[in-house]
């Protein structure tokens, strides 16, 4: 009993440890697409929805229709060009 | 007088409206709430003896500099003569009315989204809200996305005579959508998305006039109808991936892809490949092809051998083995502010048409207009439609 008790701690340090490793990574990864070259990427035609009341209208056309629903929009489009 | 409802099933679809007209489409300029922006779109959907149109306005506005609201008005007004309504029913004309209400307020790299939608027709009724977050990372080349949404469904049946509500019908429908979302700068010319939705129902899933055939010897036609049945739960999972990348010459070509299955037993695929062209300043053009298939439901027929033949019973042709082609054009052109007739407060505008044309063609759904054959050897039913859309915007 106290094996696993003993067990379960370390599992979840060695857990926190990954978790706080991963974040210290993540926060100095650095943007290998600097600001300055994201010219490309703000242009209105690189829009995953360019125009979202139409995109919407579309969906729910498609939806109507099909079995198949969800995942189909654009949510999290980000283009990073700010 | 009897109906068949087209446009069930509206409370994944609200959420999809939330999400497009809300705040989430913010997240597409990462790091910054939505542009002050107004929309007002009219659509027209006709094909299978179908005509749908109306509006759409949608109006977004920044207030306090860490607020934005959106909102949405959107109608159907629907005219079905379809297949499945004079095989079985009479043609019918109805409305739906859809208000949507979408709130986003940003703290440092987090957008927060809250949305709220009601749509209504003479016999549905569906409300749907949803809470989203949005968050940039690794200098605002990643943006990871989260929402859920729950709807609440009333479903009635107008009587077939006397056109009123049925008093004595009224079931529920409880709804819920989990998203994820991630969207990664790979390049300085590509950027890539990947979606993931679990949506779970549970309650009256089914459409209270439409009907399923079966088998009838005593029948001068070979076949009589009875109610169809669903099973009162149904949880679907979704995955997609695109990519969207600048060609050297300032053109964008896109494509997508997208993984569905759910506990019915349908499992579907669609795929979309598209070029963006812009002509000088004023003009964009766009091209797509979308292709989409999927399998039947478990319990999908197209002529059942007896009545009640299993516990759960559906000739909807959405639950059917099919495929659908779409072929899409679009033009946009942009004007400047401070043009004659427009008021001084609008920065730049757009007048916008957008015209895709489907061919759905069924593989297990058969064309029972069609007499003079033994029941279940009627050609296979398929059919094609027209979606317009105008639409002007303006910045301000």
């Amino acid at each position: 009993m106290s094996t696993s008790v003993g067990a379960r701690r370390i599992a979840k340090i060695a857990c926190l440890l990954a978790a706080s490793t991963l974040l210290a990574a993540c926060s100095s990864v650095e943007p290998w697409v600097k600001p300055y070259e994201r010219d490309h990427l703000a242009d209105p035609i690189m829009a995953f929805d360019r125009d979202p009341v139409s995109s919407a209208y579309l969906h729910h056309v498609f939806e109507s229709r099909e079995g198949a629903r969800g995942a189909a929009g654009s949510a999290g489009g980000g283009c990073g060009c700010n | 007088m009897s109906r068949l409802r087209t446009l069930h099933d509206l409370a994944p679809v609200a959420f999809a409206a939330l999400v497009a007209l809300g705040g989430f489409a913010g997240v597409a300029t990462a790091g910054v709430l939505p542009e002050d922006r107004a929309d007002i779109l009219y659509h027209r959907y006709d094909g299978g003896g179908v005509t749908i149109d109306g509006p759409s306005l949608l109006v977004r506005k920044k207030f306090l500099e860490k607020f934005s609201v959106s909102a949405n008005y959107y109608v159907d007004m629907v005219s079905s003569a379809s297949i499945d309504v004079v095989t079985t029913a009479s043609p019918y004309k109805e409305q739906r009315d859809q208000y949507s209400l979408t709130f986003d307020t940003m703290r440092g790299k987090t957008t927060y989204s809250l949305g709220y939608t009601n749509s209504k027709e003479n016999d549905y009724q569906a409300d749907t809200a949803f809470f989203g977050l949005s968050h940039d990372l690794f200098g605002d080349l990643t943006t990871i996305s989260m929402s859920f949404a729950r709807g609440w469904d009333i479903v009635q049946q107008r009587d077939a005579i006397t056109g009123g509500v049925d008093p004595d019908f009224r079931e529920h429908v409880d709804r819920r959508t989990y998203s994820m979302g991630l969207s990664q700068v790979l390049t300085r010319n590509l950027v890539a998305g990947a979606s993931f939705e679990t949506i779970t129902d549970e309650g009256f899933l089914n459409n209270p006039y439409r009907t399923v055939r079966y088998v009838d010897p005593t029948s001068a036609v070979g076949f009589s109808f009875e109610d169809e049945i669903y099973p009162r739960t149904r949880t679907s999972n979704a995955v997609s991936i695109r990519g969207r990348y600048f060609l050297p010459y300032r053109a964008a070509v896109h494509a997508e892809y997208r993984y569905y299955n759910d506990t019915w037993g349908i499992l579907a695929h669609t795929g979309e490949l598209g070029y963006t062209h812009p002509l000088g300043e004023k003009w964009i053009f766009d091209l797509k092809y979308r292709y989409y298939t999927q399998d039947a439901a478990d319990f999908f027929s197209d002529l059942f051998p007896r009545a009640q033949a299993q516990n759960f019973l559906a000739r909807d042709k959405e639950l059917s083995t099919f495929v659908s082609h779409t072929a899409g054009f679009g033009a946009t052109y942009e004007f400047p502010g401070g043009i004659p007739y427009m008021p001084r407060f609008v920065k730049k505008g757009t007048l916008n048409v957008r015209w895709d044309h489907i061919f759905f063609d069924y593989s297990d759904f058969r064309d029972i207009r069609v007499s003079g054959v033994a029941a279940g050897t009627e050609p296979l039913y398929s059919f094609q439609a027209d979606v317009l859309q105008l639409f002007v915007s303006i910045w301000f």
